[in-house]
């Protein structure tokens, strides 16, 4: 049984257009997507395609004027707004994407200390920091003074010291040099190894492959495959849906090809299946209605005719 | 320590300049007013004076002279602390300056402290049930109340507190007739009261609207939201994270404050007749002596002007931000 | 009931609103001063059905003289804003657009300006030109440019360096066409919510100065002289001779904030969605 299983999640804003009229608009559409314990499961986008409101969905802190439809469950139990509001920080963290997230009057010491959940507190600050390779004067610092991976460390330990069920980090690597993601690598495997579900949000595909044992991949507001990391191999032939195929291809160490067009805002989705105006495999039927689910060779893919 | 004396060191530089550019302005301006001084200066008597005597006094004072000069004159005394004498009231200007600046500290640092904590707690209030019915009730009455006359506001409270309820006196900063050795502090407290009651409600309005504004950005700040994520809720989340970000602001804005503080005591002084800097400020303007408004511009632009350093030596003190400026 | 979101709220009151400034102003300038006459029968009266707002020691009725007062005020407001605004943004854009030193010196001079309290300054001004209504309109335009000045040229700066703009420029349109296409656009807004929001501090330090005796003539029925000649009446219990006009002037002045902030909600992308 998974841990996290997020079933047909929905999610829209209402705000202003012009002049005096609300529009709603819908940023993400029937997702589903889902973690055990010890496995490592990245969704992969471009960026702004509306990832980082999947994590506030689940954590429960969308803004006022946004709307959810859809369920997500916990060890097998839904996730209502009170649970999530007892669950999060103890059962249930993130890692955020920067030092924005920490209070900037704050010292760094005492803000890691506040995510620990059990045991002396300072402690097991110090502890984390050692293993992290932080100097102790770190803890005295400010959030501005951190540099990017010193920063990327102590978010990360935030992480760690809870103790989470579920970490779901957050853009975790943008602005980082190859050691410090290295770093980050190692200790999300860790993290996953001691028992946590770990959901990684990134548009860096390097990465998401080094690191995950599933790629969820979002497009549209919506996941249109999600297949286990071996898949990703050769040309591509293993993978399913045709946007995964180009995204694989178009990394500097396959074929370096790129596809035409670009990514479809959430207020303008074509009918039918969002891919299709990209896609080289294209009919008629593909454009009628979003594609449902299909479970194939191990993966999920939304496509008419993947195999 | 040394960061902290260049600083001051730059702003006293700046303070002196800002002085000087201001004596030149008010100066250049009063000479060219169409009040004739020695008027002013003689009043009623001004039939009984004949043309010698008044060239005498003109050259007394100077005002034949070219203005450059006469500003040159004005000048170096001031330097020497002598800022003339007053022509209502014949005595030094830096007397009757320090004198009344006692009486109107009193009323602006009561009025000071009152507005600023309630202003402080209301704002929070505010902003914690923002758009629920505390929040509407707190901004209803602070839009009401930055909107209102301070004199009116005095007036409506020497009305209901002095005339109907008679529980203080209508004015005045110590009873009537009474020799200065016989005044008590409770009657110098009654006297008080309702020009810093005064003062204090109006001041409150725009502590606690800004106070409010700032909490509601701090609370939707990013931070915030991680701390949210973190399980940080209810007091111990505001208490932790909004009140710390938002304390050093609102203080800074507070000492600010110090020019409309001036202003509003120049009302509230004049409509319960009390004798501080601001009801000599209208004196002075109304009768047109010229030492005394002189001196009393300089003065208000220094009482500002410390407010502003205070407001931004505080800043420089507590932020860390501005502390260490260097990243590690 | 058509149920209205909180846009349409918004122009609906401010709609409302105006007219009925509008309409104070207007009416204050069409009642000919005949109506203000001395009436020494009817000298001190309470308020009642006929003299809703009571009379003075002159029998002149209040609510009459009340309306003139604040049809002056807001008059006098509105000259003395728009000029300051004017001021403020003429200013505000040469500080941003005319290079270091123009912007330098207009920056001291607004620190210059913002060092001494308004209501001194004022009192300075109005001792200068000799009080009047001349004394209070400059007064008032030569002290509230400032704060307006500054919040301008941080707009301009920050539109100059956006990006579109930089982009628009080096794909070779004119300082013209930029001006009047992108940066125009953004001030517009900036202008409006300006004027009004300075509208209320004119018109209340107008009544504070002629408050203090510095300000409109006495022959004149301006609120401020209202209020101040109320102060010889109060002991004697003529109360309305300054609840009515103040809280006149009270609503008037909150009924220019509140289109302000109307204004500003619709103008700012931050509360725009609330």
């Amino acid at each position: 049984m998974s841990t996290l299983e997020i079933q047909d999640l929905s999610i829209s804003f209402t705000k202003y257009s012009k002049g005096l009229r609300q529009e709603t608009t819908q940023v993400i559409h029937n997702l589903n997507v889902s973690i055990s314990k010890g496995e490592i499961v990245a969704v992969v986008g471009s960026s702004g395609s509306g990832k980082s409101l999947l994590a506030h969905a689940i954590l429960g802190i969308l803004p006022g004027n946004a709307s959810v439809k859809g369920r997500i469950l916990y060890d097998g139990q839904e996730l209502t707004e009170h649970r999530k509001a007892e669950l999060r920080g103890t059962e249930i963290v993130i890692v955020p994407q920067s030092v924005k997230f920490l209070d900037p009057l704050m010292k760094i010491g005492s803000q890691v200390q506040t995510s620990v959940r059990k045991g002396n507190a300072a402690a097991v600050q110090k502890n984390i920091f050692e293993k992290y390779k932080l100097k102790p004067i770190v803890e005295k610092l400010f959030p501005f003074q951190l540099s990017g991976g010193m920063a990327r460390r102590v978010l990360l330990s935030m992480a760690v010291v809870s103790e989470a069920n579920v970490v779901i980090a957050d853009e975790p690597t943008p602005g980082l040099d190859a050691d410090v993601i290295k770093e980050a690598e190692i200790s999300f495997r860790k993290l996953a190894d001691n028992g946590s579900a770990v959901m990684l949000i990134t548009h860096d595909i390097e990465f998401a492959l080094k690191t995950a044992d599933k790629i969820a991949v979002f497009y549209a507001g919506t996941t249109v495959e999600v297949a286990p990391v071996s898949d990703f191999s050769g040309k591509g032939e293993n993978l399913r849906h045709p946007y995964t195929k180009a995204l694989w291809r178009a990394l500097p160490q396959n074929e370096f090809i790129p596809i035409k067009g670009s990514q479809p805002l959430a207020d303008h989705l074509p009918k039918g299946c969002p891919f299709a105006p990209r896609c080289e495999h294209a009919t008629f039927d593909c454009s009628k209605e979003v594609p449902e689910e299909k479970m194939i060779r191990g993966g999920m893919v939304r496509c008419l005719y993947a195999t | 320590m040394r960061m902290i004396f260049s600083f001051i060191g730059r702003k006293v530089l700046r303070l002196l300049s800002l002085l000087f550019a201001i004596s030149v302005i008010t100066f250049i301006l009063i000479s060219h007013s169409p009040i004739d001084p020695i008027q002013a200066y003689i009043g009623a008597d001004m039939m009984r004076v004949g043309p010698e005597q008044r060239e005498k006094i003109a050259e007394n004072w100077g005002l034949n002279e070219p203005p450059a000069e006469q500003f040159f004159r004005w000048g170096s005394s001031v330097i020497q602390g002598d800022l003339g004498t007053s022509m209502i009231y014949r005595r030094p200007v830096t007397e009757m300056i320090h004198e009344k600046f006692l009486h109107s500290l009193a009323l602006m640092i009561i009025a000071w402290l009152l507005s600023g904590l309630i202003g402080f707690i209301l704002g929070i209030a505010a902003a914690m049930k923002k758009d629920k019915w505390p929040d509407r009730i707190i901004k209803g009455y602070c839009y009401t109340l930055a909107a209102t006359p301070t004199f009116w506001m005095g007036l409506l409270l020497l009305m209901i507190f002095a005339v109907w309820l008679e529980w203080f006196p209508i004015g005045m900063g110590v009873p009537a007739g009474v020799l200065t050795e016989n005044v008590t502090l409770a009657d110098r407290i009654s006297h008080i009261v309702l020009p810093a009651f005064t003062l204090s409600i109006v001041g409150v309005a725009n502590v606690a609207l800004h106070t409010r504004q700032k909490l509601i950005d701090v609370l939707s700040s990013e931070y915030i939201l991680f701390a949210k994520a973190r399980g940080e809720k209810g007091f111990t989340l505001l208490w932790r994270h909004g009140i710390r970000n938002i304390s050093l602001p609102a203080i800074t804005l507070h000492f600010a404050g110090f020019s409309e503080l001036f202003g509003g005591a120049v009302l509230a002084e004049q409509v319960f007749s009390y004798p501080g800097l601001g009801q000599a400020t209208v004196e002075a303007g109304l009768r047109g002596d010229i030492p005394l408004l002189l001196g009393l511009v300089i003065f208000s632009t220094l009482f500002v002007f410390a407010g502003n350093l205070l407001a931004d030596l505080i800043s420089f003190i507590v932020d860390p931000r501005l502390k260490e400026r260097k990243p590690v | 009931m058509i149920s209205l979101n909180k846009r349409q709220k918004t122009v609906l009151v401010s709609g409302i609103t105006c007219v009925i400034l509008l309409a104070i102003l207007v009416s204050g300038l069409l009642i000919s001063n005949d109506r203000i006459v001395t009436n020494l029968d009817a000298r001190n009266l309470p308020p009642s059905l006929t003299h809703p707002f009571g009379t003075d020691w002159l029998g002149r009725d209040m609510l009459i003289r009340t309306l003139k007062g604040m049809s002056m005020s807001i008059g006098v407001g509105l000259i003395a804003a728009a000029s300051s605004v004017m001021i403020a943004v003429s200013l505000g854009i040469m500080a941003a657009t005319l290079g270091r030193v123009v912007d330098g010196i207009i920056s001291w001079l607004v620190d210059l300006f913002l060092s001494v309290p308004h209501l001194v300054m004022l009192i300075l001004i109005a001792f200068v030109l000799g009080g009047g209504m001349k004394g209070v309109v400059i007064g008032l335009a030569l002290t509230h440019w400032p704060s307006l000045t500054r919040v301008i040229r941080a707009e301009v700066m920050q539109l100059q360096s956006a990006e579109y703009v930089q982009t628009s420029r080096r794909l070779g349109k004119s300082r013209w066409f930029i001006a009047i296409k992108h940066i125009l656009p953004h001030l517009v807004p900036q202008f409006l919510v300006g004027l009004f929001l300075l509208f209320p501090h004119a018109i209340l330090h107008e009544s504070a100065i002629t408050f203090l005796g510095m300000g409109l003539s006495p022959h004149q029925p301006a609120i401020g002289i209202i209020l101040s000649e109320s102060m010889r009446y109060l002991s004697t219990g003529m109360w309305w001779l300054a609840f009515f006009p103040g809280l006149c002037l009270l609503l008037v002045v909150r009924a220019f904030d509140l289109i302000g902030e109307h204004l500003q909600s619709f103008v700012d992308p931050h509360r725009a969605n609330e």
